[in-house]
C-alpha cells in the first residue's frame, strides 16, 4: 500500500514541475540575458496561470520581465507563481500519501481577517527597511543570475543578513539569507562552477523573497509584547518523541524534534524545534554544545524520556513553540514503542498556506519488516530509497546501521522527483547482537568512545572561541 | 553528478558546500575567505589578550600581518612569509581543503600538492588589519545571539552535515 503511493505520481505533477524548472532555468543566467526558450518557458506561466486570480499581474509581472523591466514587484509575482505551483504540488503528494499511511489530517485553519489590532502582531516596525535591503539584494541576484555571481555579489547580502540578525522576530529571514549566501560565496565565481543545483538556489532565493515582502505576520515563536505572537493555542499533555532531525548551515544548528503529543483531546503528530546561531568551525556532534539552553528537552532525547508540556504553545502548523519553563522531564519511553502504539491513530496538521513545498515534507512513519541495504528499504511491492545525506555526523546513524536495519523510524521526504525515507532511529543487529540508534542520542554529548574523543577535541573549540569572545568582544 | 538517477540541478537538498572540517582553533580562532583575501586572526604565542590580524591577498599574494592594535608584526620581513601566516594558510587549507583555497588565491598547486606556498609568489602589502578584526568580531558576534524556538521551516534545505567520510 505504502509502496504503491511511493511510486505514483499525483496527476499533474510533472506539468507542474515544468514549469517551475522553465522558471528556475531563468535565473541560471539571468532576467537581463532571457533567450528566446527561457522567454518562452516564462511566457508559458502566464499561460498556467490565467484561470487563477492571479492571471492580471503574471501577464503583466511576466510581460515586462521579457521586455527587460524588473522591479521588486515582478519578482513578487515569480516567487508568487513558484509558490502556487509548488504548494500545489505539496498538497498533492501529502494527499496521497496521507491516503496510503491511512493518516486525518486537519486542515490549516483560514487566516482571520485583518483587523484595525493585528499590527501589533506584525513584524516589528524598522522591518520595513531591513526587508527592503534583502529584496534589493535578491533583485541583483535574480537580474545577473547564478552564473553572473561572483565574489563581490555573493558577499552583497552581508550587510542585509548582519542587520536582520540584529532584530530577533526577523530570525527567520536572517537565517535563510545567511545560509544561502555563504553557499553563493563558497560557489563564487559560479560562472566556472561545472554544475549549478538550480532547484535549490531557485528555492532558497524565493523563498527569501517572500519572507522579505513587507507586511507579514510575525513568527510564532518571536515573542510581541512578552507573549508569543501568531494563532497558537495552550497545551497541557506528554510529548512521546519519535526522533530528532538535525539541521545545520555555517551559522545556524537546529534541532527538530518530532513527536506525539498527548493531550485531553487525543494524540496529535507534532512537532518541536531549537536553533542555536554557531560559526562554520563548530560543526558535528560539538554543536550539541550551542544548544544547552534546553537541557530538559536534550535530556528528553538522550534519555528516551518522555517530556510533561504546561500551557506550551501549538502553533496551528502542528509546531510546538518549545519553552524549558513550561517542560518537565517525564517517565522513559522508547520511541518505537511510543510509534507503534500511537503514530497510526494521530492526528497530523496542515503546513501554512505560504510555506507549502514539497521540500517541508517531512511525514513520521514506522518502517519494519523490510529488507534494507545502505541505499534502499525493499518494503515488499516496492523500494524507497534512503536518504544518506541526511545522516548527521552529529549522531550515531550510520549506513552500516541502516543497511543491518530490521526497524526504522524514519521521515519521508519527496525531492529530485521521488520519494525517500530519512532514518532517524533505527534497530539493527551488529554481530549478531541488537542495538537501537536514534539521532538525538548524543544530544547531551557522544555514547561512542571514539565519538566522544572527537567531540572533546572539537567541543574545544567552543570554549576557545568563547574566551576569544569574552576577551575581545566587550572591549 | 547523479545520485540515483536524480539530477543535481533538480534537489532541492543538493550540497553546495563541502562540510567544514574540524581543526583546533587555539592557533588560528578565525579564518575565512572574504574581500578578496585569505584571512583571519592568530593567536599571540607569548600573549593571551594579543592576537595577530594576518592575510594574502587574491591574485597578487600580498602578505601582511599586525597586531589587533595595528603594530607590524615583526616576524614578517617584506615577501617571506612569518610564522603567524604559516599557521594560518595551514588553518585555511585545513578548513576549505586546498582546492577551495587556491581557487580563492586564483593558483593551480599541482595534483596531490598538500601545501600551497610553493605556487604563491608573495609580495608585501598593506594590511586591512581593523576591516578584518572587525569581520573577527562579526563572527564572534553569533555566539552571543540568543536560540530560537521559531519552526524555521527554510532549514528543511540545510541537513546537518554527516561525516565526512
Amino acid at each position: 500500500m505504502l509502496a504503491d503511493a511511493l511510486r505514483a505520481r499525483p496527476p499533474g505533477l510533472d506539468e507542474a514541475f515544468a514549469l517551475v524548472d522553465g522558471l528556475d532555468d531563468a535565473l541560471v543566467h539571468g532576467l537581463a540575458r532571457l533567450d528566446d526558450d527561457r522567454a518562452a518557458a516564462l511566457d508559458a506561466l502566464v499561460g498556467a496561470f490565467s484561470a487563477t486570480p492571479l492571471a492580471d499581474r503574471v501577464t503583466e509581472a511576466i510581460g515586462k520581465i521579457i521586455s527587460g523591466t524588473v522591479t521588486d514587484e515582478h519578482l513578487a509575482v515569480l516567487a508568487g507563481c513558484r509558490l502556487a505551483l509548488l504548494g500545489a504540488a505539496h498538497d498533492a503528494l501529502l494527499t496521497d500519501l496521507d491516503a496510503a499511511l491511512t493518516r486525518t489530517r486537519e486542515p490549516h485553519p483560514a487566516a482571520p481577517a485583518p483587523a484595525g489590532g493585528a499590527a501589533g502582531s506584525m513584524a516589528s516596525a524598522g522591518g520595513g527597511q531591513l526587508s527592503a535591503g534583502s529584496r534589493s539584494w535578491l533583485r541583483e541576484l535574480a537580474i545577473a543570475g547564478w552564473r553572473g555571481v561572483d565574489h563581490e555579489l555573493a558577499a552583497g547580502g552581508s550587510p542585509a543578513v548582519q542587520a536582520l540578525l540584529g532584530e530577533p522576530s526577523r530570525r527567520r529571514l536572517a537565517v535563510l539569507l545567511d545560509g544561502f549566501a555563504a553557499e553563493l560565496r563558497a560557489a563564487a565565481p559560479v560562472a566556472t562552477l561545472p554544475r549549478v543545483p538550480v532547484r535549490r538556489w531557485a528555492d532558497l532565493w524565493s523563498r527569501a523573497l517572500i519572507l522579505a515582502q513587507a507586511g507579514r505576520p510575525a513568527e510564532p515563536g518571536s515573542p510581541v509584547d512578552g507573549r508569543p505572537a501568531g494563532s497558537g493555542t495552550l497545551v497541557d499533555g506528554r510529548l512521546l518523541i519519535l526522533g530528532a532531525d538535525l539541521h545545520e548551515h555555517p551559522t545556524v544548528f537546529r534541532c527538530q524534534v518530532h513527536g506525539l503529543l498527548e493531550t485531553a483531546g487525543g494524540v496529535r503528530l507534532v512537532r518541536t524545534s531549537v536553533a542555536a546561531a554557531k560559526v562554520d568551525t563548530i560543526s558535528g556532534a560539538a554543536a550539541w554544545r550551542m544548544l544547552s539552553a534546553f537541557p530538559i528537552l536534550l535530556a528528553g532525547l538522550a534519555e528516551h524520556r518522555c517530556l510533561e508540556v504546561a500551557r506550551m504553545t501549538l502553533t496551528a502548523g502542528g509546531d510546538l513553540i518549545w519553552d524549558e519553563t513550561r517542560a518537565s522531564a517525564g517517565e522513559p519511553a522508547d520511541p518505537f514503542v511510543s510509534a507503534r502504539v500511537l503514530l497510526a491513530g494521530a492526528v497530523a496538521t496542515s503546513t501554512a498556506p505560504l510555506d507549502r513545498h514539497p521540500s517541508v515534507i517531512a511525514e513520521p512513519v514506522l518502517l519494519e519488516g523490510y529488507t534494507a541495504t545502505a541505499e534502499a528499504f525493499d518494503l515488499g511491492g516496492g523500494t524507497v530509497a534512503v536518504e544518506t545525506d541526511r545522516l548527521p555526523a552529529a549522531g550515531p546513524l550510520t549506513p552500516e546501521l541502516v543497511a543491518g536495519s530490521t526497524a526504522c523510524i524514519g521521515l519521508l521526504r519527496f525531492d529530485g522527483g521521488r520519494w525517500a525515507v530519512q532514518p532517524i532511529a533505527v534497530r539493527s543487529t551488529v554481530r549478531k547482537k541488537a542495538v537501537t540508534a536514534h539521532t538525538g542520542d548524543w544530544a547531551l554529548g557522544p555514547t561512542d568512545a571514539k565519538a566522544a574523543k572527537t567531540e572533546a577535541v572539537a567541543g574545544t573549540a567552543v570554549d576557545v572561541l568563547r574566551e576569544r569572545a569574552g576577551r575581545l568582544l566587550r572591549k | 553528478m547523479t545520485s540515483e538517477g536524480v539530477a543535481y540541478e533538480r534537489r532541492g537538498a543538493a550540497r553546495v558546500i563541502a562540510p567544514v572540517r574540524p581543526r583546533k582553533l587555539a592557533k588560528v580562532p578565525f579564518v575565512e575567505l572574504a574581500e578578496d583575501r585569505l584571512q583571519g586572526v592568530v593567536s599571540s604565542g607569548s600573549d593571551v589578550s594579543r592576537v595577530y590580524v594576518s592575510s594574502i591577498t587574491a591574485r597578487e599574494h600580498g602578505l601582511s600581518c599586525n597586531t589587533n592594535n595595528n603594530r607590524p608584526c615583526g616576524g614578517l620581513s617584506g615577501a617571506y612569509p612569518c610564522n603567524h601566516l604559516r599557521a594560518l594558510v595551514e588553518a585555511a587549507v585545513a578548513q576549505y581543503g586546498i582546492d577551495r583555497v587556491a581557487r580563492y588565491l586564483r593558483v593551480e598547486p599541482p595534483e596531490e600538492e598538500t601545501e600551497i606556498w610553493s605556487v604563491l609568489h608573495p609580495v608585501a602589502a598593506p594590511g586591512r588589519t581593523p576591516e578584518v578584526f572587525s569581520s573577527f568580531l562579526r563572527h564572534l558576534g553569533y555566539l552571543e545571539l540568543p536560540p530560537s524556538t521559531d519552526p524555521l521551516p527554510e532549514l528543511q534545505w540545510f541537513p546537518a552535515a554527516g561525516v565526512v567520510r
